[in-house]
């Protein structure tokens, strides 16, 4: 595992391939999207896929946090894939993600707009965004910020080798901002080259793919907000 | 043979007809109360004689309800033999409704048909099983007396084929005494196709009539005007003389292989159609509209030639095609027979066809084709077992028509032929998946989609199971398509997904037969505008081509082993192989040949197989992880339909070893589970046993992300239940189809101890096609990472001048670690050095475990 370093407002920040980030200045692990109990939301409209996707997601949070030792864990929203989510796990699940929040000292739950509202009977502060000196953390990207970790958009990238295109979730960033993928063992992706991603980076940027052991970074191309679109191309 | 009755006869009479002998045998059928096949080819008033038993008894005992229900695996096909049914019923008055029911049929028609049915009912796969989810099933299908299957021989052994042997399981008990009628065309396995139709899965429970064959088909080859084309698939340089063709002749069909070649084909004739003769594009990808214009068009007699896929093979008689030229490689004789006998539909009058080789190995295959047509030798497999996934799909609609106990249903169902080797495992494990899943871990009991009472019933769990269900019927299951719309425009048709994903705006590529510009992406559709600059691209679509069959394999190779046979070969070709003598030596019919020779730098191997484009894939990947073992550092592989070539750094001094038969080990099974085609081949499975949403077509983009990807689903469960029923489908489906891993294992035993290996100073004449093909596949196929760092060093090697972000660049790049052999500075100053394969070979070994 080879993280890269990045600086963001004058801090600097590990990207590690696992799909998480680390603030060591702070000893803070930031990681998004998990959307525990995917997979239960499914079976629940009667498509049946496996439900190991908790389990799954846990254990590789699992060994992110046992490598970083954070006395700070972030989760930047859309931790579970939906309101109800926490009351569906598993008693197995629930034990191991109660031991993996006991071995930090602070917990924060950004709230995303899958889940709104904290999670009930989970230890840590729950707050739409959060600021710790010149680092925001909040769960969609804000275009004005500066300086904000976030996640929401799931993003991935799509590189073409010769033996045709590889795509892969990915850090989105710029000189503004690290918009972090997804963690969750169920979660999709957004292209970057989307307006409404992109749109985001609108001197470009660079993605960070996820690979194995290591990054792959590749430019992004500078690209419009999605509100400067031209008209035809809207709706 | 009896006289059929009145006015039956009156009316054949009348058109100076006689009934044909096999329509009076499926009458008699009829009459003894027996299920019937009849394998005739086209032309031979098949469907007539399909429903000949139905008018009469119809006639002779006028009453309510549906009587006879014909199944189709075309929409159009159905509603298109409706009309021609009209003709008899009206002119000889008879008391008889017929009306067709498919996916286009408006809700106030199909309410109609449920309070008043039709006493015939012509429809597909997909709307039977509908009408059989329902309650009231059992009611409306009470009386009915007959099934008449058309086109079984492409029904048989497809997806859809078994959902209709599924549905055909339960109206034999909804409707004792049913009798089921299979039209076909000829096949290789009329015992198979037997089975598969039988209420019992007993071939001998299904009377065989056969239709007199045709006239013999006249056929000819014919080459490009000069040079003969050493590889390439798509004919275009015989386009002049196809236009000539098409030009001497009344109406022509001209049938390639793929749509890409389909678009290529009809450009060429474009440009250099002076006369301007009506000439149309038909193939799949089209919007339908476009479509039914050219059928109606071609119908009308108002089109001269239409250059045709696959999409035309099965269906519509168009009545008057004076010729059929087939461009490129049959690849199969039934589909060539399939092919040939669109041309002309008139029994007494020889079908014409010319073939057209797109290269020097293709005219070998088509002058086996033409020996194999001749011999009345067919190909083709037998149906294989039917698919668990449609079982799922089966056991939740059956239960929304009425509970079930389990012991009856799996009873049911293998009385069916496609499920008669079901074991009972395997159907209560599906079973299960369907009430919740089927894992060992049971996370989703209160979620059941059915429940059993006191008495081992098994009842669907509420209406919106049912409603869910029923709206997810069906088992074709599309890639993901995006339609093609010109700006303030209408839409052309639609492309694969990730085509649209390789374009970028100002592209051209090639579609529905002129030249398009890409614009870009809104929501759901790509927008386009005609013209564009520079090299137009042609979308491929995945698994457009047939790979070589396995009869028309061994014919290849008989020709070329055996000198005297030549004499059907054009001349150019025979040179060709005497040239092959001369340097090197033939490829033995039952043995293998392996050339070794070394170019540019890189030693080459090519194993004529002759085993199909599929088999050759997947023995490229075995064989080139036995090389690395071996010590020869391969770089790639290329599989064609009939060798097998590879390029590696060392020498291969043992390469018969390469083909021990027991690389079909670990190995294998490790590639196949990490194989996209696995995945592929698990999407669809998931899909149709209702484990993921089906792509609704215009469906909103926010719905779209509500969908889950299955390649996800696929990786967790591979990790946490290896086991489980959809991961045994998925195995078994790819094994046998798309892989054709058991035409390896055949090669493989044919060949042993009869490896033939020449080690040569150059290449040989028999090998430059090959090494002139496209799609080439690097040895690291598996290894993404690999790719990912190769890709991205270039991306920046090429990039590295003109970041747009160069001052925070400086900073993210500052603590990457460069390993050896992984290039990750993104501002590498020897900019003019391209990793070469040998570093790459390297660091995929590094990543390997």
């Amino acid at each position: 595992m080879t993280p890269a370093p990045l600086h963001l407002s004058g801090e600097r920040l590990m990207l590690d391939p696992m799909g998480v980030v680390s603030w060591p200045a702070r000893r803070t692990l930031v990681v998004s999207d998990l959307h525990l109990e995917k997979g239960s939301h499914f079976a629940a409209r009667g498509h049946f896929v496996p439900p190991y996707d908790t389990r799954e997601t846990l254990s590789r949070l699992a060994l992110a946090v046992r490598r970083y030792r954070p006395a700070r864990l972030v989760l930047l929203g859309d931790s579970f894939h939906d309101p109800r989510g926490c009351e569906r796990m598993a008693p197995a699940d629930c034990a191991a993600l109660g031991r993996l929040l006991a071995e930090v000292e602070e917990v924060v739950w950004v709230l995303g707009n899958h889940d709104p509202v904290a999670p009930v009977g989970l230890p840590g502060m729950a707050s739409a965004s959060l600021a710790d000196g010149p680092i925001t953390f909040r769960h969609e990207a804000d275009f004005r910020a500066v300086g904000e970790l976030s996640g929401h958009f799931h993003p991935k990238a799509a590189l073409a080798t010769r033996a045709g295109t590889i795509s892969r979730p990915c850090f989105a960033t710029d000189a503004r901002r690290v918009i972090l993928p997804a963690f969750g063992a169920y979660t999709g992706g957004l292209d970057v080259r989307d307006p409404a991603l992109g749109g985001l980076f609108p001197r470009g940027g660079r993605a960070f793919m996820l690979g194995e052991g290591r990054l792959f970074s590749i430019p992004m191309p500078p690209m419009r907000r999605p509100a400067q679109r031209s008209p035809e191309r809207v709706g | 043979m009896g006289t059929l009755p009145e006015p039956f006869a009156g009316w054949f009479a009348a058109r100076g007809w006689t009934p044909r002998t096999h329509q009076l045998a499926l009458w008699k059928a009829a009459i003894s109360g027996e299920s019937a096949l009849l394998i005739a080819p086209t032309g031979g008033g098949k469907t007539l004689a399909g429903f000949l038993p139905s008018l009469v008894d119809l006639h002779a005992e006028p009453r309510e309800g549906l009587h006879t229900l014909y199944v189709s695996p075309l929409k159009a096909l159905a509603v298109d033999i409706a009309r021609n049914l009209m003709d008899p019923v009206r002119e000889m008055d008879l008391p008889i409704r017929i009306e067709t029911r498919t996916g286009d049929t408006p809700q106030n028609r199909r309410a109609r048909q449920r309070e008043m049915p039709p006493q015939i009912l012509l429809t597909t796969p997909e709307s039977l099983a509908v009408l059989l989810a329902s309650p009231e099933a059992p009611e409306f299908f009470a009386g009915l007396r007959t099934i008449v299957v058309d086109e079984a021989h492409a029904m048989a052994g497809s997806k859809r084929g078994d959902q209709l042997a599924l549905c055909m399981a339960r109206l034999d008990r909804l409707a004792p005494g049913l009798r089921r009628v299979g039209l076909s065309a000829t096949v290789a396995h009329p015992e198979a196709l037997r089975a598969w139709l039988s209420p019992t899965a007993r071939a001998e429970d299904v009377r065989l009539v056969l239709g007199k064959g045709g006239a013999e088909p006249v056929m000819e080859l014919m080459l490009p005007a000069g040079h003969l084309p050493w590889g390439g698939h798509m004919g275009l340089a015989s386009a002049p003389r196809i236009l000539e063709r098409i030009a001497g002749a009344g109406v022509t069909i001209v049938f390639v292989n793929t749509r890409a070649q389909a678009e290529l084909i009809f450009a060429a004739l474009w440009k250099i159609n002076e006369e301007n003769l009506p000439i149309a594009l038909h193939h799949g990808s089209l919007q339908i509209e476009q479509r039914r214009k050219v059928e109606a068009a071609m119908a009308a007699g108002k089109l001269r030639a239409v250059v045709a896929t696959a999409s035309l093979d099965l269906g519509i008689d168009w009545g008057a095609v004076d010729q059929v030229i087939q461009v490129g490689a049959p690849k199969g004789v039934s589909r060539l027979l399939q092919r040939i006998g669109r041309a002309n539909h008139r029994m007494d009058e020889p079908s014409r066809a010319v073939l057209v080789p797109a290269n020097r190995f293709e005219v070998i295959e088509c002058v086996a084709a033409t020996e194999a047509v001749r011999a009345h030798e067919l190909d083709g497999d037998p149906p294989r077992p039917g698919g668990l996934d449609v079982l799922a799909q089966h056991i939740l609609a059956m239960a929304c028509q009425a509970p079930f106990h389990p012991d009856e249903l799996y009873a049911e169902v293998t009385r069916a032929g496609a499920y008669s080797t079901l074991s009972r495992r395997d159907f209560d494990d599906v079973l299960r998946f369907v009430e919740d899943g089927g894992y060992a871990l049971q996370a989703y009991d209160r979620f059941r989609r059915l429940f059993r009472d006191s008495e081992g019933m098994v009842h669907v769990r509420d209406l919106r199971v049912a409603r869910q269900a029923r709206m997810n019927l069906g088992t074709i299951v599309d890639t993901p398509m995006l339609k093609v719309r010109l700006r303030g425009g209408p839409v052309l048709g639609e492309v694969e997904e990730w085509f649209a994903s390789t374009l970028e705006p100002g592209h051209c590529f090639i579609f529905a037969g002129q030249t398009l510009r890409y614009e870009g992406i809104d929501a759901l559709t790509m927008v386009v505008t005609r013209g564009g600059e520079g090299e137009p691209r042609v979308p491929a679509y995945a698994g457009a081509r047939m790979p070589l069959s396995t009869s028309l394999s061994l014919r290849v190779r008989s020709i070329l082993a055996d000198p005297r046979r030549w004499r059907g070969l054009p001349e150019p070709v025979r040179d060709w192989l005497r040239l092959q003598r001369h340097r090197s030596e033939l490829p033995q019919r039952d043995g293998m040949l392996i050339e070794v020779f070394p170019k540019g730098g890189r030693w080459f191997m090519v194993a004529y197989c002759f085993e199909g484009r599929l088999a050759h894939q997947t023995l490229g990947m075995l064989v080139t992880k036995r090389m690395e073992r071996m010590g020869y550092a391969p770089m790639g592989y290329l599989g064609t339909d009939y060798v097998l070539a590879t390029w590696s750094a060392f020498e291969p001094d043992e390469p018969e070893r390469l083909f021990e038969e027991d690389i079909l080990g670990e190995e294998l099974e490790d590639w196949i589970a990490e194989s996209s085609m696995l995945r592929r081949t698990f999407r669809n499975i998931a899909t149709i046993a209702g484990l993921i949403e089906k792509n609704h077509p215009g469906q909103e983009k926010s719905g779209r992300q509500m969908t889950m990807n299955s390649d996800l689903i696929y990786d967790v469960l591979r990790k946490h239940e290896p086991d489980h029923i959809l991961l045994r489908a998925t195995r078994a489906e790819a094994a046998h189809g798309l892989t054709d891993v058991g035409r390896i294992a055949t090669l493989l035993s044919r060949v042993q101890g009869s490896i033939r290996v020449r080690r040569l100073d150059r290449v040989s004449p028999l090998a430059v096609p090959a090494l002139i093909e496209e799609g080439r596949e690097w040895v690291a196929g598996g290894a993404e990472d690999a790719l990912l760092a190769e890709a991205a060093a270039l991306v920046d090697e090429a990039t590295g001048g003109a970041e747009h972000f160069a001052d925070v660049l400086a900073e993210v790049t500052e603590g990457v670690r460069v390993r050896s052999g992984v290039v990750d500075r993104p501002r590498r100053q020897d900019r003019k050095r391209r990793p070469p394969p040998r570093r790459f070979i390297r660091s995929a070994r590094e990543l390997a475990p």
